[in-house]
């Protein structure tokens, strides 16, 4: 089946949103043809209620009407359904494998509601203490890359694995904090290997496409802190 | 901590996470040496081997240390790939098996927790949550033999620990599983005809003690 030319493929996203991100990053890594179905922001469409009813999130996959939900299942699925298509996302080797799995783990648990924490903080104070928390998961993630990428330019060695996936989504929204708090998140002097990693993730002509532009997402997170500001935090 | 070659595993008694990787590793018929942890006074060897959460359970291969367990359990499929698959074949089958071990991993624990350490308006917040959770997952089981169809899968492993809780739940909270998910409650004594459960799981009974002691330490009553 895979990359067959008459299979339908369908993802469910938003131009802004990381995890979708992930997906379409794969998706195009593996050059895998699809029909991408934006959801208007602060609205679900019917289909995403049908497809993904348990969560009601984006990103979902369609796949010959088969929904899969939860970015990082998204990507392993692509991983294996185009496996012929490009090079593999998950290592060889099985104890590889659960490295990048953790870390992944780690980025969604700990990294990412730190870095969305500094935006949608009520205080001074806890928005100082999420930032904290996200340059302390960025020192633990280039000691990770460290040991991982054994001098090679990704976590996945010579070409872009999983992991690269799972964090690289989230460049876009790392720039714009950056520009929005006036700090560096990636900084040459504490995290010099993500610095560069960063940078070879984006000069990658799939993820360049699909990794926003610092502006668009700085006026959108001006648009949703002024949300936040005014109303309760919905999901 | 160079190349120790075997298998060692840092665990908990009651920890359902750490009975996933030992229902795993029974299942896989591999030897490896247990280690029960004081998480009051956690070792050394744990806190070098997962420094990042020191929690458990961590599994230990050849030196190496594994840590969370769903990604433990992935690990003993990946590597005793030679019996009792855990996760399918087919690439869809295996998303929808990770989708619902995570939804396990995301709803069931933390639901439970607050089964016993809230009263009142809370608890019945949280009762009502978890019958839902319950539903849903009896509604995903239906009429198969397992989660995993007619193999206990993976699914299976992530959840059937859970099922010795159940009864804490029930009487902290005054609700019946069996009730809002007879399906449920099948399957769980199915999967303790399995001798990797049944040896692995504690009594209930004894995990009631255990919340108890719980709900004494934080001083709730």
């Amino acid at each position: 089946m895979a990359g067959s030319g008459n299979s339908e493929v369908k993802l469910l996203g938003a131009w802004a949103s990381p995890y979708v991100a992930r997906a379409r990053i794969a998706l195009n890594l593996k050059e895998v043809q699809y029909e991408f179905l934006e959801e208007q922001f602060g609205t679900k469409s019917e289909l995403l209620l049908k497809s993904n009813p348990i969560y009601k999130k984006i990103p979902v996959l369609i796949h010959d009407d088969k929904p899969i939900c939860e970015s990082l299942i998204i990507v392993q699925y692509i991983d294996e359904v185009w496996v012929s298509s490009g090079p593999a996302l998950m290592p060889a080797d099985a104890y590889d494998r659960a490295l990048h799995r953790f870390w992944a783990v780690y980025i969604d648990d700990k990294f990412v509601p730190s870095l969305f924490g500094m935006m949608r903080a009520p205080t001074e104070e806890a928005k100082a203490e999420s930032k904290e928390q996200a340059l302390a998961s960025l020192q633990l993630l280039e000691e990770a890359f460290g040991k991982i990428s054994k001098g090679k330019p990704f976590f996945g060695g010579d070409t872009i694995g999983y992991l690269d996936v799972a964090l690289g989504a989230f460049v876009g929204w790392m720039k714009a904090f950056e520009e929005m708090n006036g700090f560096k998140l990636l900084d040459d002097a504490k995290t010099p290997l993500l610095c560069a990693w960063a940078e070879n993730f984006c000069n990658n002509e799939v993820v360049g496409a699909v990794i926003p532009e610092t502006a668009k997402l700085v006026e959108l997170a001006k648009v949703m802190q002024a949300r936040f500001k005014s109303a309760p935090p919905a999901n | 901590m160079a190349s120790e070659k075997g298998v060692m595993l840092l665990d908990f008694w009651v920890s359902p996470f750490g009975q996933r990787a030992r229902i795993a590793l029974a299942e896989k018929g591999v030897e490896y040496e247990y280690k029960e942890e004081n998480l009051r006074d956690k070792s050394e060897l744990l806190l070098k081997s997962n420094p990042i959460h020191k929690k458990i359970p961590v599994l230990i291969h050849d030196g190496k240390p594994i840590c969370e367990s769903l990604i433990i359990v992935q690990y003993i499929d990946e590597t005793w790939s030679d019996k009792a698959p855990l996760l399918p074949s087919d690439p869809y089958q295996r998303a929808q098996a990770r989708f619902w071990a995570d939804f396990v991993d995301k709803k069931v624990f933390e639901c439970g927790g607050k089964l016993w350490k809230l009263k009142g308006e809370e608890q019945e917040a949280a009762k009502t949550e978890m019958i839902e959770i319950l539903q849903i997952l009896e509604a995903q089981l239906g009429d198969k033999k397992y989660f995993g169809g007619d193999i206990f899968g993976f699914v299976d492993v992530a959840f059937v620990p859970f099922t010795s809780w159940f009864y804490s739940y029930e009487t902290c909270a005054n609700f019946s599983v069996e009730e809002v998910a007879p399906k449920i409650v099948k399957w769980a004594k199915r999967c303790m005809e399995r001798e990797s459960v049944e040896k692995t799981l504690p009594d209930p009974k004894k995990v009631y003690e255990f919340v108890r002691y719980l709900k004494k330490r934080f001083g709730i009553e």
